[in-house]
């Protein structure tokens, strides 16, 4: 019978990506010349596993790439050959090289085949190199041993007596036997005493138990990995003794009952289940996106109905509307709970996004010829999982600029009086009900002189303008700018930071940057903690409700006339802590008709997007509430100024503001 | 006139059409399309949108945007009734389905039709409301316009909005 393998293909690719990402980190953790034994154990146990996973799954390519890997590691886990710098970028290449195969093998598409086959020359080659050169080795590999093995053989009386429920756990002792016979001649006895009679036995259970003789020169270990996995299912026992005996007459290469063994149809290479290291959450299942989405779909629908409901239990009198009342109450409790109970299954921690930065930042600092040291806090900090795929790109170029702009030569740091080490480091951590990520090196800050002469040339900004700190640092988001003279392939093409705005924004977010000059430039990317719903003010603008985020509102007050005032162009300013914010009207913005137009017979909310602050002129304010994204896109299309569309109890459609697109669509129409 | 579960050859070319009434005309969609006809219910207004385009429902949860067909083909005066109806259709998208509300006068029949009764539209010049006419056809008497709905909302709503100022008088 054929079963159809490529069922599995899809687990084996994950898990095998999952391995390399975990070989990738253990070698970049490495102690050149003294490296932690379980790490190298480690690396050997995802090479055999993949090696295992593509033989089985008729990947050639990889289940030969692999395998002269093995051998290369298995010199080092038993160390007769030390581990090197050069081995480690060999090896880092060689996750490189698999990352590939496997990815062109999961999208079957093609891949560059010349590397592997150059890579893998050069493993074998030190392989050789080492095998020649190294005295007298004694043969103690896993080779099968042909007779007239080394002097050195031992025999092994290994004494194998399973739990009954042995077989239930689908292990299959003549695999065992089968694998142990590679590493030399090995007599098998079953001992038979504890079988019953045919009709009391039951043929799930074990009855048999078993000794063997192995005469092998194998070293101990090797002979017990192979009943590795067997664990606490059974007792074992091996005793060494050095003089081969005799043959003995009476013994017998028994095959268990066949009644009680599972017959086994591996396929052709015998594929031994080497265990991987679990991941750190053991316990946990995979679960399609899909049906994490479907959850929280549900949930929001919840958020819906429950805001419905709510607003009639409020109109509800007579004797029944207290207890009504209440349990509204208690069903809030619980919805929020289940709320913030299925976000977090889409939360993942940002390690998954942070891990991939040490590998680059050696490496791109190698290129740069720079020393930099990436250090790296809060990656245990969660957050939801198309937050995490997004953010990705953002920070990669954050650090590539840190690298390439921020942190300068050793000859640069030296003359400023700074370690050799430049230092890039990747925090992220909750503030409230947000998750920050900073980027930050202790390079050349940004040069504010150079940052206004180039927005000076480009036009962005006139000659005699006089720019805060703030809109200079804001000047860096614009698109195409760079102070780069020339772009390198890392960085400098300009298109670089607004692509990062524009990515935070889209995620709901905002990213700010800090700088001192000669000490170093901080960006700080606010995202909130779920895509799927947000906290808002609900505002009126004429008979229409809009929602304001509560992230970007930050206060809201009723101004006198004394406190308005109009300048030049029909502009109106108001003071506020320390600056004049201008108002903008959102009934203009949006061609509405307003209830009130004078400034004092409404109310201003103060927002803040884009690196600036205006004031919203509304209305009322008629509340606060959580309400469900709903995206405007699907059906109709981008709005200025607005970001999504949510559905209100009572059913009606309400926008949801985009303040910072606001803002910036606000001040281009006013200039226009 | 033959059912087309009797007659294979012209089942296989005959298509059903929903016809509605907008002002004095009869206009037809093919059925395929049509996701639901319900009745009147306040719309949010959307901010820089044509003077057709009314603003966005909810439907049963989704955000979906809605056409006044009235004023896209020059009615004058309209008025939102309980009885007045808005079609729910779909259109695939190079994003993937999108689905809109036309707001008509009224729902008439479910026709079939064939293709070959289709007659091509006069020539009545380029204005965006005729792009979208795909044929007439005589039924019972009177002209029925079939419109074709991808045109009708473009590939777009954005992509439509600077443009669909012309409408025919």
């Amino acid at each position: 019978m054929t079963i159809d393998l490529t069922q599995f293909h899809g687990a084996f690719f994950d898990e095998s990506f999952e391995a390399l990402d975990l070989m990738e980190s253990t070698l970049l953790s490495f102690t050149v010349g003294s490296p932690d034994r379980e790490s190298v154990n480690a690396i050997f146990r995802v090479a055999h596993s993949i090696k295992g996973g593509g033989a089985t799954f008729g990947f050639g390519e990889i289940a030969s790439f692999t395998h002269s890997l093995e051998t290369l590691l298995e010199e080092l886990r038993s160390e007769r050959m030390a581990v090197t710098q050069p081995i480690c970028d060999l090896l880092l290449k060689s996750v490189d090289v698999m990352r590939a195969m496997l990815d062109a093998a999961r999208t079957k598409q093609p891949h560059d085949a010349q590397s592997v086959t150059d890579l893998q020359l050069d493993i074998e080659r030190l392989i050789l190199k080492h095998k020649a050169g190294a005295p007298g080795s004694a043969a103690a590999t896993l080779a099968p041993s042909a007779s007239g093995a080394a002097p050195a053989s031992v025999e092994w009386l290994i004494s194998l007596r399973p739990d009954p429920e042995f077989f239930e756990r689908g292990t299959d002792p003549a695999r065992i036997f089968r694998e142990l016979g590679r590493f030399g001649s090995l007599v098998v006895t079953a001992q038979l005493d504890a079988l019953p009679s045919y009709r009391a036995m039951d043929p799930k259970r074990c009855y048999l138990s078993w000794s063997l003789s192995l005469l092998s020169n194998a070293p101990e270990t090797a002979i017990r990995e192979v009943f590795e996995w067997l664990n606490a299912d059974c007792e074992l026992t091996l005793t060494a003794i050095s003089s081969p005996p005799a043959p003995d007459g009476t013994q017998t290469a028994a095959a268990p009952a066949p009644a009680a063994a599972p017959d086994a149809t591996a396929p052709a290479p015998a594929i031994e289940p080497v265990q991987i290291n679990a991941p750190p959450d053991a316990g946990s299942i995979r679960v399609g996106v899909e049906k994490v989405d479907e959850l929280i779909n549900t949930v929001g629908e919840l958020v819906i109905t429950h805001a419905m409901l709510s607003q009639i239990s409020l109109g509800v009198t007579g004797p029944a509307a207290d207890g009504l009342r209440s349990g509204m109450q208690q069903l809030e409790r619980n919805m929020r709970q289940l709320q913030e109970s299925v976000m977090r299954v889409r939360m993942l921690p940002i390690s998954t996004v942070f891990s991939r930065f040490p590998r680059m930042v050696r490496d791109l600092a190698q290129r740069l010829n720079k020393q930099v040291e990436l250090k790296i806090t809060g990656e245990t900090t969660e957050l939801d999982k198309t937050v995490l795929e997004k953010i990705g790109d953002p920070l990669l170029h954050l650090v590539r600029n840190s690298l390439d702009h921020g942190i300068e030569s050793a000859a640069g740091r030296a003359a400023a009086g700074k370690s050799f080490v430049g230092t890039i480091h990747m925090k992220a951590s909750h503030h409230g009900g947000s998750i920050v990520i900073e980027v930050g090196d202790d390079g050349s800050g940004l040069d504010a002189e150079r940052i206004v002469a180039k927005a000076r040339a480009a036009g962005l900004v006139g000659a005699a303008d006089k720019l805060s700190e703030e809109q200079i640092q804001e000047l860096i988001f614009n698109p195409g700018f760079t102070t780069a003279e020339v772009a390198t392939d890392v960085s400098g093409r300009g298109v670089g930071m607004d692509v990062v705005r524009s990515n935070v924004i889209e995620l709901g977010g905002k990213i700010e940057v800090h700088s001192e000059r000669g000490r170093g430039a901080r960006f700080l990317i606010t995202l909130p903690l779920t895509l799927a719903i947000v906290d808002g003010l609900s505002v009126a603008v004429g008979d229409q409700t809009y929602i304001l985020p509560m992230t970007s509102t930050i206060e809201s007050l009723r101004l006198t006339p004394s406190q308005v005032t109009t300048i030049a162009d029909g502009r109106e300013v108001f003071g506020f802590r320390n600056e004049y914010l201008p108002v903008v009207r959102l009934y203009k913005f949006f061609g509405l008709i307003p209830r009130a137009r004078a400034l004092h017979e409404g109310l201003v909310v103060v927002v803040e997007g884009a690196g600036r602050r205006v004031g919203l002129f509304v209305d009322d304010l008629l509340g606060q509430q959580q309400v469900v994204i709903k995206s405007l896109e699907t059906h109709y299309g981008r709005v200025a100024g607005i970001s999504a569309a949510t559905i209100l109890g009572d059913g009606s459609v309400a926008l949801i503001l985009d303040v910072a697109d606001l803002i910036r669509s606000a001040a281009h129409r006013e200039a226009a | 006139m033959s059912s087309p579960s009797t007659d294979p050859t012209a089942a296989a070319a005959s298509s059903q059409v929903l016809t509605f009434v907008i002002g004095e005309a009869t206009y037809g969609i093919d059925i395929p399309c049509v996701q639901e006809i319900r009745g009147w219910s306040p719309v949010t207004r959307l901010p820089q949108a044509p003077a057709d385009v009314l603003g966005v429902l909810n439907l049963r949860g989704a955000i979906v945007p809605v056409l006044d067909l009235r004023l896209k083909f020059g009615s004058a005066t309209v008025q939102y009734s309980p009885i007045t109806v808005i079609i729910v259709v779909s259109v695939m998208s190079a994003k993937g389905p999108r689905d809109f509300g036309m707001v008509v006068d009224g729902v008439s029949d479910v026709i079939d039709i064939a293709p070959q009764d289709v007659r091509p539209a006069p020539d009545l010049g380029a204005t965006a409301s005729s792009a979208c006419i795909r044929g007439l056809i005589p039924i019972a008497g009177h002209m029925v316009i079939l419109l074709d709905i991808d045109l009708l909302i473009g590939k777009d709503f954005s992509a439509a909005l600077p443009d669909d100022a012309t409408r025919a008088a």
